[in-house]
């Protein structure tokens, strides 16, 4: 399957928020590896990044430029959120919610809300009011729902910090499975373990600056920072 | 106090009587209450919807202008009612004047503020907390209203109920419109206001009992619907 919203090109591009930059300028030529891992310490801009390139915080300056044009990008991206956003609907309805903004029919949406509630391990709770989950279960929601549509790229933040180790291998399975399927994957992470499984390049934010962007295996060996090391010791970075 | 217990012993016959005045009159208060309430509903509820979901330069300007009419003076309402629909004025051709459809004109004004401000607040807030997933999925305006007022239907009936209460109980501006004509215009308020006024302080309130017990038996009604939706859990 071609993916013809990359490469991304991102250029001088700063967030702003009540006149303060919170991260940025960043430049960076995103060519399509199949998963971009965002990994740095907590509140070095990771989750601000990944809503920038996906068009959900404004831009303060630079530009990001996509392949395709905007109307493409916004038809055929899905977002899974650090704190997972749920209607106030059955877990079905979640489901089937963004197959019924494209006007699947509801029999055809029912099946394939069906097919992904097993896939993430709901099914005994389709009928259940779906912001009275547990945390994780909501994560796996999220991301069910994200993937119900194909889309051609999936932005993730942090999509397994709730979830336990079983719950987390199913969710990387399902990951490498749309990654395979030609879903290109931005995600961010603080659990370096998965990083190292499901990267196929890094980017290592710093106090919103981008400090390393590499092929994760050489990322991992040797990281080309004093501080992306020292993040990755475990170590407190400066 | 002697009124008080004649007012409640004479509610009690009205009713088991089936006093066809009386009949008459409270199926005309609601007839005109949830008309009222349908048509204001119809314009208050997406009103609010856009309040919320749309930016533009003078969103917050309309917001305090819609709060602010909450307040709204009844007695202005009819009599502004009045001079539009009266034989001299803009609307006088269509002879509507001392109508049951002047009653529910004045009562919509009235009431359309006070539901699109309560029914603002609660979709606002649902927008906030909806906000990030809904732009991520890329939603169009209208579908974004109707997610919205789908999502927050509880909400929403709490603002209708709102409205209902305000505009069964309302009595100046439907006498002013309304006329009070017997058989024609006359609902529970502006009979109350009637007999207290010619004395019948007993008579007034049996129908100011009446009024009550079908304002909470209309709450009570709504608010069972709510419940017993399955999915009425949040
Ligand atoms: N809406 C906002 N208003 C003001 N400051 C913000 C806002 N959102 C984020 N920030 C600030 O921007 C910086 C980057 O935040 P961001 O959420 O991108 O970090 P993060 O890398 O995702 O952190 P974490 O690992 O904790 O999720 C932080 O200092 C944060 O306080
Ligand atoms: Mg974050």
């Amino acid at each position: 399957m071609v993916n013809t919203l990359f490469p991304l090109t991102v250029t001088g591009a700063t967030a702003r928020r009540s006149g303060r930059d919170l991260i940025g300028p960043i430049d960076l030529h995103l060519s399509g590896a199949p998963c971009t891992m965002v990994i740095g310490p907590n509140g070095s801009g990771k989750t601000t990044l990944l809503r920038l390139l996906s068009g959900a915080a404004r831009l303060g300056a630079g530009q990001i430029n996509w392949a395709s044009d905007a109307d493409y990008l916004r038809a055929a991206q899905a977002f899974v959120f650090q704190r997972p956003v749920m209607l106030r609907r059955t877990v079905l309805q979640n489901l089937c919610y963004p197959l019924q903004l494209r006007g699947v029919s509801r029999v055809q949406a029912r099946r394939r809300a069906e097919e992904w509630a097993a896939k993430v391990g709901l099914t005994d709770l389709l009928d259940r009011p779906a912001p009275a989950l547990s945390g994780g279960e909501q994560q796996k929601l999220a991301l069910a729902r994200a993937l119900i549509t194909n889309p051609k790229v999936l932005f993730l933040d942090e999509p397994c910090a709730a979830l336990d180790g079983r719950a987390m291998r199913e969710v990387e399975a399902i990951l490498q499975a749309a990654k395979t399927a030609g879903t290109r994957l931005i995600m961010s992470t603080h659990d370096m373990g998965q990083a190292r499984r499901l990267a196929d390049e890094v980017l290592f934010l710093l106090h919103g600056k981008l400090h390393e962007h590499t092929p994760a295996a050489e990322f991992f060996a040797a990281p080309q920072t004093p501080q992306a090391a020292a993040f990755l010791n475990g170590d407190i970075v400066e | 106090m002697d009124d008080l217990w004649h007012g409640l012993a004479q509610a009690f016959w009205l009713v088991v009587r089936f006093d066809p005045a009386l009949v008459e009159i409270a199926a005309r208060s609601l007839q005109v209450t949830l008309s009222a309430l349908f048509f204001a509903c119809l314009i208050a509820m997406p009103l609010a919807a856009f309040l919320a979901v749309r930016r533009f330069r003078y969103r917050r300007t309309v917001i305090a202008v819609l709060n602010a009419l909450m307040g709204l003076p009844p007695v202005v309402v009819g009599l502004i009612v009045y001079v539009f629909l009266s034989r001299a004025g803009p609307f006088g051709v269509l002879g509507l004047l001392f109508t049951p459809t002047a009653m529910i004109i004045a009562q919509v004004i009235i009431i359309v503020p006070l539901i699109a401000s309560i029914a603002h607040q609660s979709l606002r807030e649902l927008w906030h907390h909806y906000h990030d997933l809904l732009i991520s999925m890329n939603v169009t305006q209208f579908q974004k209203v109707t997610t919205l007022l789908w999502d927050a239907r509880r909400a929403l009936l709490t603002a209708a109920l709102a409205g209902f209460g305000r505009a069964i109980g309302e009595v100046g501006a439907i006498m002013i419109v309304g006329g009070n004509i017997d058989h024609a215009t006359r609902v529970l308020t502006t009979a109350i206001a009637l007999e207290t006024g010619k004395g019948e302080f007993a008579f007034a309130l049996a129908l100011g009992f009446i009024l009550i017990a079908l304002a909470i038996l209309v709450n009570l009604s709504i608010h069972w619907v709510g419940k017993t939706e399955r999915e009425g859990q949040w």
